[in-house]
C-alpha cells in the first residue's frame, strides 16, 4: 500500500534553498552575492511601487509596451509582400472595412499594415537618436562642469551655438549632405538634439561638485576621471534618465518631420513617410481621412506615452516631486 | 624627525578686490605620534591651513612657504605624487560628515574607495577591510551596506574616521570633527579618535574653535588669529595660563559650571576679527585687545619665547610684564565639568 508514497525520494536537503526574504541582510548563511541580489530585487520592488502610484505613468508604460510589442511582432503581423506598390492586395482608396480595418492607400495597400510596419523605423530612430544625443550631451555637460575655466567656457559656447541654431534646419542640412539611410537620420537628430541635455547636465554637475564629498574624493587622491565617473555621474543620472524619455518623444516627431519633408530613406516605411505619401497622393483634398489620420495619431500616441513615462520617472527619482503628490 | 613641518606657510586668495591674505606665515611641527591642536575663531585661517597641508585649496589660492610631510615638500610635489600622498600619507576627517559622504553610494563602498584607489587590492579584499574598519570604529560590519542617510550623525562621523584610517596614514587632519554633534556623542567621538590614534601610533592635527576639546585631546596647542599663530605651547599650559591676550579672551569665553561669577558676568571678546584685506597696523589684535599700549601700533609681534616650550606673539611677553592670570582650573577637570 505504500507504493504510491514518494518514500523512495530522499529528503530535500535544506542547504541549497534560498534563505528567503525574511532573513534580511543579516542572515548569517547568505553569501554577499545573494545579499546583493536580494537588495537589488527589493530596490526594484520599491521603485515599481512608487512608479505604480502614478496613474498617468502607467498609461504611458502600457502604451509604450503595446507599441514596442507591435513593432517587434510586425514581421508576423504583416506580409512584407503586401507592402509592395505594384502588387498591392486591395483596390485604391477603399474606406475602412473588415478586410482592411483602416482602409487602403492610393496603391491599394492596407493602411494598418503600413502603420504597423512604420512603427519599427520610428521607434528605432527614436531610441538610437536619443542614445546618441544623451550620451553626447551628458559627456560634454560633465566635462564642462567639472573642468570649468577655459575648457568649460569653450564647450559651453559651442553648446550655445548649437542651441541657437534652428534644429530643423541643421538636421535638414545634415540629412541632405549625408547619404540617405536610417542612420543618417539618427545621426542628424542625435547631433542636433544634445545641447539642452548638455546644459542641464552641466548645471547639475556644478551643483554636485560644490558638495563636500567631492572635496573628500579629491583629498583621498581621486583623479578627474574618478570624480567624474564615480561621484558626479551617479548623481546626474536620474536627470539624464528623465531627459532621455522626454527626448525619445521629440526624436520620433523629428524623424517623422524629416521623413514628411522627404529627407528619409524612400525605400523604408515610416510614419512620417506614410504622411508624406498621403499628402503627395492628394489625400487631403480628396477626403481620404483614413490614410492621413492613423500615422498621425500613432506619432502623437507614442510621443505622449514617452512623455508620460518620463514625467512619472522624474517623479519617482526626484524625492522632492515624489512627496508633493 | 618631525613627521609634519610647516615653515612660513602663506596662503593668499586672489579675489576681484585684490589679494586677500588668509594665512600669513604659519610655522607648525608635529612629531610622530603627537597631537597638535589649532584653535581660533571663524575666519582666522585654521581650515585654510588644514586644506593647504594636502594642497586642496581652490585654484584662486596662492601658496608660499614649505609644507614638509615626512621630509617631502607637498607644495612643490608633482600631481601624480601628490595624489599618492593624499590619504596614504595624510588623511582628513572633514567637518560635517553628513555632506562629506556621497548620498548615492553605500558607506562600505565609500570606505573602500581610497583603498581601491591607492593599493592594488581586489574588490573583495577592500570590502573585507572596510568591514574591519567599521568594527574598529564601533559599528557592525554589516552596516557597510547602509546608505549615509540611514545613519545618525555620530555614526556618520564614525564612518568618516574609519575612512580616514583606510590607507593607514601616519597623519590625520581632523577639521572640526565634532561640530554639529551633541555633547555626549562629541565626547564619544573624541574618545574614539584618541584611542585609534594611540593604537595606530598616528600623528594628528586637530582643528577646532572649542579650546576645551583641544586641551583635552591634544599634546600641544596653537592659537591662531588673523592668519597667524599667536600663541603655542603644551596644551594644558596654554589652556590654563594663556600668555597672549587673545588666548586669555578665548579661554575666558567658556563659562565654568559651578562658578557663579562666570555665569553672571560672561566674558566675551568684543568686536570682529579684522578684514584680512585691511589689517590694522602693528599688532593685528590691537583693536580688540584690552591691554593694548601705544607701542602696539608700531610693533608687529612675532612668536617670542614665553616660558619653557612656549611662545606667544605679544610685546608684553617680550618684556616680561605679562603675568599668568589667576590660575584657572586644571584643564582635565575643567573639561569634565563642561561636559
Amino acid at each position: 500500500m505504500s507504493t504510491t508514497e514518494p518514500a523512495a525520494t530522499p529528503e530535500p536537503r535544506p542547504a541549497p534553498r534560498s534563505p528567503g526574504p525574511v532573513d534580511g541582510p543579516e542572515g548569517a548563511t547568505a553569501s554577499p552575492r545573494r545579499l546583493a541580489r536580494q537588495r537589488r530585487r527589493r530596490a526594484l520592488a520599491r521603485f515599481w511601487r512608487d512608479y505604480r502610484a502614478n496613474r498617468a505613468g502607467l498609461f504611458g508604460l502600457a502604451g509604450l509596451a503595446l507599441f514596442v510589442l507591435v513593432a517587434l511582432a510586425a514581421p508576423w503581423l504583416v506580409q512584407p509582400a503586401d507592402l509592395s506598390v505594384t502588387r498591392a492586395p486591395g483596390l485604391p482608396y477603399q474606406p475602412p472595412s473588415l478586410d482592411y480595418p483602416l482602409g487602403t492607400d492610393n496603391f491599394g495597400r492596407s493602411v494598418l499594415d503600413l502603420v504597423i510596419w512604420g512603427s519599427r523605423v520610428s521607434l528605432l530612430v527614436g531610441f538610437l537618436a536619443t542614445l546618441v544625443s544623451v550620451t553626447l550631451g551628458a559627456l560634454i555637460g560633465i566635462i564642462a562642469g567639472h573642468f570649468g575655466g577655459a575648457t568649460g567656457t569653450v564647450l559651453m559656447r559651442v553648446t550655445d551655438w548649437f542651441l541657437v541654431l534652428p534644429t530643423l534646419v541643421l538636421a535638414i542640412a545634415l540629412a541632405t549632405v549625408l547619404s540617405r539611410s536610417v542612420f543618417t537620420i539618427i545621426l542628424a537628430i542625435g547631433v542636433t538634439a544634445w545641447p539642452t541635455t548638455a546644459r542641464l547636465v552641466r548645471a547639475q554637475t556644478l551643483a554636485v561638485e560644490a558638495r563636500p564629498y567631492i572635496e573628500r574624493a579629491r583629498a583621498l587622491g581621486g583623479g578627474h576621471l574618478h570624480i567624474m565617473m564615480r561621484h558626479v555621474l551617479p548623481n546626474v543620472m536620474p536627470l539624464v534618465l528623465a531627459q532621455t524619455t522626454l527626448l525619445v518623444a521629440s526624436s520620433i516627431i523629428m524623424e517623422s518631420t524629416l521623413a514628411f519633408l522627404g529627407l528619409g530613406d524612400p525605400t523604408t516605411v515610416s510614419w512620417g513617410g506614410v504622411l508624406q505619401d498621403a499628402r503627395n497622393a492628394g489625400a487631403v483634398s480628396s477626403g481620404v481621412w483614413w490614410y492621413l489620420l492613423p500615422p498621425g495619431l500613432a506619432i502623437a500616441l507614442v510621443a505622449l506615452s514617452f512623455t508620460l513615462c518620463g514625467r512619472a520617472l522624474e517623479g519617482v527619482l526626484n524625492p522632492r516631486l515624489r512627496d508633493r503628490s | 624627525m618631525n613627521y609634519l613641518e610647516v615653515n612660513d606657510l602663506t596662503v593668499t586668495y586672489r579675489t576681484q578686490g585684490g589679494p586677500l591674505p588668509a594665512v600669513r606665515g604659519v610655522d607648525l611641527t608635529v612629531e610622530p605620534g603627537s597631537k597638535l591642536g589649532i584653535a581660533g575663531e571663524s575666519g582666522c585661517g585654521k581650515s585654510t591651513v588644514a586644506l593647504a597641508l594636502l594642497r586642496l585649496l581652490p585654484k584662486s589660492a596662492v601658496l608660499g612657504g614649505r609644507v614638509l610631510l615626512d621630509g617631502e615638500d607637498v607644495l612643490t610635489m608633482k600631481w601624480g605624487r601628490l595624489r599618492a600622498v593624499r590619504w596614504a600619507g595624510a588623511s582628513i576627517v572633514f567637518q560635517g560628515a553628513m555632506h562629506a559622504l556621497n548620498a548615492v553610494h553605500r558607506i562600505g563602498d565609500q570606505i573602500a574607495e581610497p583603498i581601491l584607489l591607492h593599493g592594488g587590492v581586489t574588490r573583495a579584499e577592500a570590502a573585507r577591510r572596510a568591514g574591519e574598519l567599521l568594527e574598529q570604529v564601533g559599528l557592525p560590519a554589516a552596516r557597510a551596506a547602509a546608505y549615509p542617510h540611514e545613519l545618525s550623525g555620530g555614526q556618520r562621523q564614525r564612518v568618516m574616521i574609519a575612512m580616514a584610517l583606510a590607507c593607514e596614514p601616519r597623519l590625520i587632519v581632523a577639521d572640526e570633527p565634532t561640530t554639529a554633534l551633541d555633547v555626549m556623542i562629541q565626547a564619544q567621538i573624541l574618545r574614539l579618535i584618541d584611542r585609534l590614534i594611540g593604537d595606530h601610533g598616528i600623528s594628528m592635527v586637530m582643528i577646532s574653535h572649542d579650546l576645551s576639546v583641544l586641551a583635552d585631546t591634544c599634546d600641544r596647542l596653537a592659537v591662531m588669529y588673523a592668519g597667524r599663530v599667536v600663541e603655542e605651547g603644551p596644551a594644558a599650559e596654554v589652556f590654563a595660563a594663556p600668555r597672549h591676550p587673545y588666548g586669555q579672551a578665548l579661554g575666558a569665553a567658556f563659562p565654568r559650571i559651578g562658578d557663579p561669577a562666570s555665569r553672571r558676568n560672561p566674558r566675551g571678546l568684543p568686536g570682529d576679527p579684522p578684514d584680512p584685506a585691511a589689517l590694522p597696523s602693528g599688532c593685528s589684535f590691537r583693536p580688540r585687545c584690552g591691554v593694548a599700549e601705544e607701542r602696539c601700533a608700531h610693533v608687529d609681534p612675532t612668536l617670542w619665547p614665553a616660558g619653557p616650550g612656549r611662545r606667544a606673539a605679544c610685546v608684553r611677553v617680550l618684556d616680561g610684564t605679562v603675568e599668568a592670570p589667576a590660575a584657572r582650573t586644571a584643564p582635565e577637570t575643567a573639561v569634565e565639568e563642561t561636559r
